[in-house]
Parts: structure tokens; C-alpha cells; sequence
């Protein structure tokens, strides 16, 4: 926990009466039960959270509340949980323990402001949808349960892919199209869900770096409208050049905050647990964002 | 009415229409169990069904058919959620999943069978693999005006109204839900965030399958039941790349399966001169292999022919541009009217030349060949392109000079303007060995296919 995070804990006020299940043993009730002030600015807290697949720990007593309006890198090692943090987030998978608040409010009131880009290895890519009938699956939420896609959803969907550069591909189905143009599908429907905070996993895996600037054009527009991007990334490179604030996770939070403040040699060590190569990797990383202002 | 008709109402009508209700619901249905990889869901219920009759046989102590209808749904929507714990739980990939279940539920059948001495409840073999279509006939009316006053719907047997209801409701159940099952088959994750429970989506997908599943495979036998679950919707997949044109194809593929599978089935062995008919389910789920066979091999677009001749014509279309391509070299160094160049093998360069003097590209006779007009703006564009890519390997890409000629040599060949390498305005006039490139694009484009 960084000093910012006990600053504001040791600020915040008393309980509000609603969240006090779930309390994990050996933890003192009053840190459990404190709570920052502005968790209903805060896109995301994360209190406490706990996740397991059968019976093995994957996330740890995870504390995070989001900045507002800012590009959020989630960084860490395979295997350190930052796609289950995500899938906890919005209750994909099961928690252990643990409250998640969006705004302040819990996920089944908090959802329809919360869009979500999986990883794209996680759909079947030959399936019979065009790039378009993706997208408007951005907007089925809006559509409601029994109705059809409509023209303005159609129209509202091809606005988006115009947005990622694939407009003139919208017809094509979804195999004929290269992983970097998949993700932009994936990002154009993240659009037509029009949220106020997106997860997003993994959205420069494996892209070609034609789609990696036109992500980072559209993540700062998002950002400029005031929305949130969390996002799991992999690239120790970047993260400085493209993110505001970094959540490095190893099963528990090893640092959160600005990346000016947290993404640090020390803090990449305690995350990767100190593996050379990776060390060489993120001192380059350290250097970069020592250049940034 | 004429006797024949009269015969045909009474013989055929019903296995007719109990085949054909049962294809559609299967196959409606079978779209999405493809689609989730799930194709042998229904191999699972049919077998799994059986402790399922056996119980409620013991508990009803009737073969009444309402009885053991509700016997076998009952167990078959057991067999999903048992396949759904063990995949789940047991980590175990969906096929094993459904291999355990219908094998220990099958042989647990059995046992029960066995044990409470019910011999007489009437499940055999045959009846389990191709089903009881040609015991369903009735005595038709004899007159059209009684066909209109509807009292004979009471004379229709149960299996039939069952498959009837069944198939109104899984239509009704795909077109209500169709965004809903088709955002939960491709991704579950986003629509359960969105507020579109995939679990549950798919779980009353499963349900309607045992249900058709149950209904179908009592009248038509669960060979049929599995082949018209997975048949239909793959020969609709080969026709089509979106999910409504291939739903409905694969309802009108099923249907269309039923009625020549049955027509088959009368009309083959007369007039083969063989004694009876054989059975229908059977030559059903024959109809159905035959027919996923011809649309693997003829469809229009993803065809085992049509790539085929696509390649061939690209082959082609790589040849006579090569073609163009040595001739306009020839030409720039000075040489006119030149011969065939024998670089690729000689039947291919005959069979080039052939194409490129038909399309008006070349003149000339026998093995003496130049370029029409047409002929060289396309040379032109050829090169360009080849010079382009030589530039751009080098300049941009940092290949060495010498090594970039194999590469361009392919590269030339994309006709895809998005793929060309250089933005115009700040194309170079000179490759890198020094030789111009020619200017502009080429207006001439004999075929606009993209060769990637």
C-alpha cells in the first residue's frame, strides 16, 4: 500500500452500515470497515477481495480505489491474477471474499456504466458475424431482452467502426480480418457500449502498430471525456507513454498510483520477483518514464 | 378423394410430418449446439433418457405416453446439468463430459431394466437407434370436407402433437432470443456483464434440446436425432458466413432432409426392384451425410471446388503477370518481340501466353510474343509495384539491396491498394538497383481479387 493509500484510509470515515459481511479473519475490523471518502467519485474500490480457484489463492486482499478519468495500467507477471481481478471486478468469477463499488454503488446497479473488452483469444473467431454484428453487440444491453438490432443501432455501430479505422470492413466476417483489425472490432464495440469505465484485457496483445496507435487515439479520447480505462497490459515498455496510473499485482498489490510515483525499479522488482530479463526490461522502462514530465 | 391420396394420407402423412417436425426442431436447434462445440449433446440425451423411462415406468406402473414423456424429459435435462456440473467441476473437456454422463446413464438404464424385471417396458435396440416412424399411421379421413373440421386432430397420434409443439416452441424460442443466443454463444463474458445471463441463455437452450431431443427420438430413433442436431447446421455454415441466413438454411436443409429421406426411402428399393422399403430414419440420416457432403464440396464460396478453382485462377493470374512482367523487362533493355521466357516450367508459360493473347494482353504468334497497350500498362503497374516494394524493403525496412528481389517478386502480386507499401506523393522514382519505376497506377486491372 502506498502512502497515498494509508493517507486517505487514515482520512476516511466510519462504515456505512451496508458492507459489513465478509470480514477475513486475522483482520482488524476498523481497517476493514475504513473507507475513502470519495469512493463515489472513485470508478472502482476494491476492498479486501479475495479470489481462489479450487481452494489455490489467485488474488490476495486487494485493496484499490480507481482515480477518476484516467488511463489505468494493470501490470504483473502471468499468473499474478490480473485477468481474474478484472472478472472479480464484475462478479465473471466468484470471489472469496471482498466488496467491489462502482462509484460507490455495487455492480448489479453499476453495470450498464461498465463496458468490457476480453482478451481476444477467449472468442471463436470463426463464428458467422461480420465485424458490424459484433459491434452491435456493444448495444444489446440498450436494445433490451426479445427485440432486434435495429437501423440505429446499425447506424450507431458503424459510427464506432469508423472510429477505429474498420468502417469500410464492417461487412466482412470476423475471420477474414487480421488479430489487429479483430481487436478494433473488439475496441468498436467497447464504443457502442458508450461506458463510463471499461475493462479491458490485454487490448495490445499481439497487434500490428498501426492498431496499437489507433487503441492509444482512442483510449485518450475516452479519457478526455472524462471515462476511465483499466487496462491489463503486458508491455513493461509502454506503460508509462500510455498510462496515467499502474496497479502492479502479484496475488496481492505490490503499488498503485501515478506512474510517475509507483512504477519504480524497486516496485517492478517486488512485482516480477526480480527475474533478470525482465529486469533489464523494465530498468529501460524505468529510464523512459523518468523522461516523461 | 382417390384411393391413392387416401393411402398416402393414411401411410405417409404422419411419418412424413413427424420426420420433418423433428429435423426442423433439431436442426433450429443444432446451430447453437455446433456453434458452443457441443454437437454430440443430443448423442448424450437420447441414450441418457433411458433410467429416465425405466423410473418413470416403476413409479406410474403405466407405459401411458405422458408418463414416460415426462420420464425422459426429466432425465434428459438431468443429462445437461450433469454434463454442465462434471465439464465444470470436473475439468474435463465438454466431450468427456458427455461421454461419461451418457454412458453411466445408459448402462444405469440398464441396470434398472434389469432389476425391477420390467422387460415389458418396450425400448429395444431398434426402437433406440432408428425409432418407430412407420408404426405411426391412422386411419385418414375419406373425405377433403373432413380434412377442414379439424375433428381428426383428435385421431393424430400423441408423438405427433408433442413434435408439433415442440417445434412451434424452439422456433418461437430462437426467434424471440436470437441476439440473446447468438451473443452468449460468441461471447458469454460480455453478455453476462451486460446484464444477458450467458449460463442461462444456454441452460434454457439445453432444456429445449432435450426436449426436442426426447420428442424426436422416440418417433424418428436418436441416430437421426444426432445427425439432424449437427448435419443440418454444418451444411448451412458451408453456405453461409452469418449466423440468420445460416439458422434458416439450416431449418430448410433439415426439412428438405426428412422429405427426401422419406420419399428415398419408399421409392428407391421399388424402383431398384427390391422387395419392401427400408427404413426411413435411416435413409434420412443418410440424406443428411449426402447432402453436408455436396455443399463441403460445391459450395459457392468455402467449397472444396471453389477453392480450388480460385487458386487455379490465381495461380494463373501470378503466371501471366510474370509473363507480362519478363516481357516488359525485355523490352526496357532494349530487346522487341521476344519469346516465351522459360523461367517457370513450359506448360505453364504456353498455358500463360494462351490467356494473356485471349485477354488481349500480348500479340503475336507461335512463340514469339510483345505487349499490346493493354497489355503493357499492366506490365507497368507490375513493376511499379515490384519497384516500390524493392524501395521500401530497403529504405524502410532495411533489408539489403541484394536480398529484396525474392520478396518483391511476391509482393508484386497484391493487388489490394491498402497493402501497397508506399503513401503517393512521397514515392521514390528510382529502386534500389537504380532502375525507374514506372508511374502510376494501373487503370487496367483484369481482375479485382486480392491474392492474399
Amino acid at each position: 500500500m502506498s502512502a497515498d493509500d494509508a493517507a486517505r484510509r487514515s482520512l476516511a470515515g466510519p462504515q456505512s452500515g451496508s458492507a459489513s459481511s465478509h470480514a477475513p479473519i486475522g483482520r482488524p475490523r476498523s481497517v476493514l470497515d475504513a473507507r475513502p471518502e470519495h469512493s463515489a467519485d472513485s470508478p472502482l474500490s476494491v476492498h479486501a477481495m479475495t479470489v481462489a480457484y479450487h481452494r489455490k489463492p489467485v488474488l490476495w486482499d486487494v485493496d484499490y480505489d480507481a482515480p477518476p478519468a484516467a488511463l489505468i495500467a494493470i501490470v504483473g507477471p502471468n499468473g499474478a491474477g490480473k485477468s481474474t481481478f478484472i472478472k472479480a471486478c464484475m462478479d465473471l468469477v466468484p470471489r472469496a471474499s471482498g466488496r467491489v463499488e462502482f462509484w460507490g454503488l455495487p455492480w448489479r446497479k453499476a453495470r450498464q456504466r461498465v463496458g468490457y473488452v476480453p482478451q481476444r483469444e477467449s472468442v471463436d473467431w470463426d463464428f458467422p458475424v461480420s465485424a458490424l454484428d459484433v459491434v452491435c453487440m456493444g448495444r444489446y444491453r440498450r436494445i433490451g431482452w426479445f427485440r432486434p438490432v435495429g437501423k440505429a443501432d446499425r447506424a450507431a455501430a458503424i459510427g464506432c467502426l469508423e472510429r477505429v479505422g474498420m468502417a469500410e470492413l464492417a461487412h466482412r466476417q470476423i475471420s477474414q480480418l487480421s488479430g489487429g483489425q479483430q481487436q478494433r472490432v473488439f475496441l468498436a464495440r467497447a464504443l457502442a457500449q458508450d461506458s463510463d469505465l471499461y475493462f479491458m484485457d490485454e487490448p495490445f496483445a499481439g497487434v500490428d502498430a498501426a492498431t496499437e496507435r489507433a487503441i492509444v487515439t482512442v483510449l485518450r479520447e475516452l479519457k478526455a471525456q472524462g471515462r476511465s480505462v483499466i487496462c491489463v497490459h503486458h508491455d513493461l515498455q509502454t506503460v508509462a507513454e500510455y498510462f496515467d496510473d499502474v496497479l502492479m499485482l502479484n496475488m496481492r498489490v505490490v503499488a498503485a498510483g501515478p506512474v510517475a510515483q509507483v512504477f519504480t525499479r524497486e516496485n517492478l522488482h517486488k512485482t516480477y520477483g526480480g527475474r533478470l530479463t525482465l529486469l533489464v526490461e523494465a530498468s529501460e522502462a524505468v529510464a523512459r518514464a523518468g523522461q516523461q514530465p | 378423394m382417390s384411393d391413392a391420396v387416401h393411402t398416402f394420407l393414411s401411410i405417409d402423412l404422419l411419418p412424413l410430418l413427424a420426420a420433418t417436425l423433428a429435423a426442423f426442431s433439431c436442426g433450429l436447434l443444432g446451430n447453437f449446439l455446433v456453434l458452443r462445440r457441443l454437437s454430440l449433446m443430443g448423442d448424450a440425451i437420447s441414450h441418457a433418457v433411458l433410467p429416465g423411462l425405466v423410473i418413470a415406468f416403476l413409479l406410474f406402473g403405466t407405459r401411458a405416453s405422458l408418463a414416460m414423456f415426462v420420464g425422459a424429459a426429466v432425465a434428459g435435462v438431468a443429462t445437461v446439468a450433469l454434463v454442465e456440473l462434471i465439464r465444470r467441476f470436473g475439468r474435463v473437456e465438454p466431450g468427456a463430459a458427455m461421454g461419461v454422463v451418457f454412458s453411466v446413464l445408459f448402462a444405469l438404464g440398464v441396470l434398472l431394466l434389469e432389476q425391477a424385471a420390467a422387460r415389458n417396458v418396450d425400448l429395444d435396440a431398434d426402437c433406440v437407434l432408428h425409432g418407430q416412424l412407420e408404426t405411426l399411421f391412422w386411419v385418414a379421413p375419406r373425405e377433403w370436407s373432413a380434412l377442414f373440421s379439424l375433428d381428426w386432430l383428435r385421431e393424430v397420434p400423441r408423438q405427433v402433437v408433442t413434435l408439433a409443439i415442440v417445434a412451434a416452441v424452439s422456433l418461437a424460442f430462437v426467434a424471440a432470443l436470437f441476439k440473446e443466443l447468438r451473443i452468449a454463444a460468441f461471447d458469454p463474458g460480455l453478455a453476462t456483464t451486460q446484464g444477458i445471463p450467458a449460463g442461462a441463455v444456454n441452460g434454457l437452450l439445453m432444456v429445449l434440446v432435450a426436449a426436442a431431443t426426447v420428442a424426436s427420438f422416440e418417433a424418428v430413433g436418436s441416430i437421426l436425432v444426432v445427425a439432424m442436431l449437427v448435419c443440418p447446421a454444418a451444411t448451412a455454415r458451408m453456405l453461409t458466413d452469418r449466423l440468420l441466413p445460416q439458422v434458416v438454411v439450416s431449418a430448410i436443409v433439415a426439412a428438405a432432409t426428412a422429405i427426401l429421406g422419406y420419399g428415398a426411402a419408399s421409392l428407391l428399393p421399388h424402383w431398384l426392384g427390391l422387395a419392401g422399403s427400408v427404413n426411413a430414419a435411416g435413409a434420412m440420416t443418410v440424406t443428411a451425410g449426402v447432402l453436408l457432403t455436396i455443399a463441403v464440396i460445391a459450395a459457392p464460396r468455402h467449397g472444396v471446388l471453389a477453392r480450388a478453382v480460385r487458386r487455379r485462377r490465381l495461380a494463373t493470374q501470378v503466371q501471366v503477370e510474370d509473363l507480362l512482367g519478363a516481357l516488359f523487362r525485355k523490352a526496357e533493355s532494349g530487346a522487341a518481340g521476344t519469346t516465351v521466357p522459360t523461367a517457370t516450367p513450359h506448360r505453364a508459360s504456353l498455358h500463360a501466353a494462351r490467356i494473356a493473347r485471349r485477354r488481349g494482353l500480348v500479340s503475336g504468334d507461335g512463340p514469339t510474343l510483345d505487349l499490346t497497350p493493354a497489355g503493357r500498362r499492366v506490365a507497368a503497374g507490375l513493376i511499379r509495384r515490384h519497384r516500390l516494394w524493392e524501395a521500401f524493403l530497403v529504405d524502410e525496412a532495411g533489408w539489403r539491396s541484394d536480398h529484396v528481389h525474392e520478396a518483391a517478386e511476391t509482393l508484386e502480386h497484391l493487388r489490394d491498394v491498402r497493402r501497397q507499401p508506399l503513401v503517393p506523393g512521397i514515392a521514390p522514382d528510382r529502386d534500389p538497383h537504380g532502375r525507374s519505376i514506372p508511374g502510376g497506377a494501373d487503370p487496367a486491372r483484369p481482375r479485382s481479387e486480392d491474392s492474399a
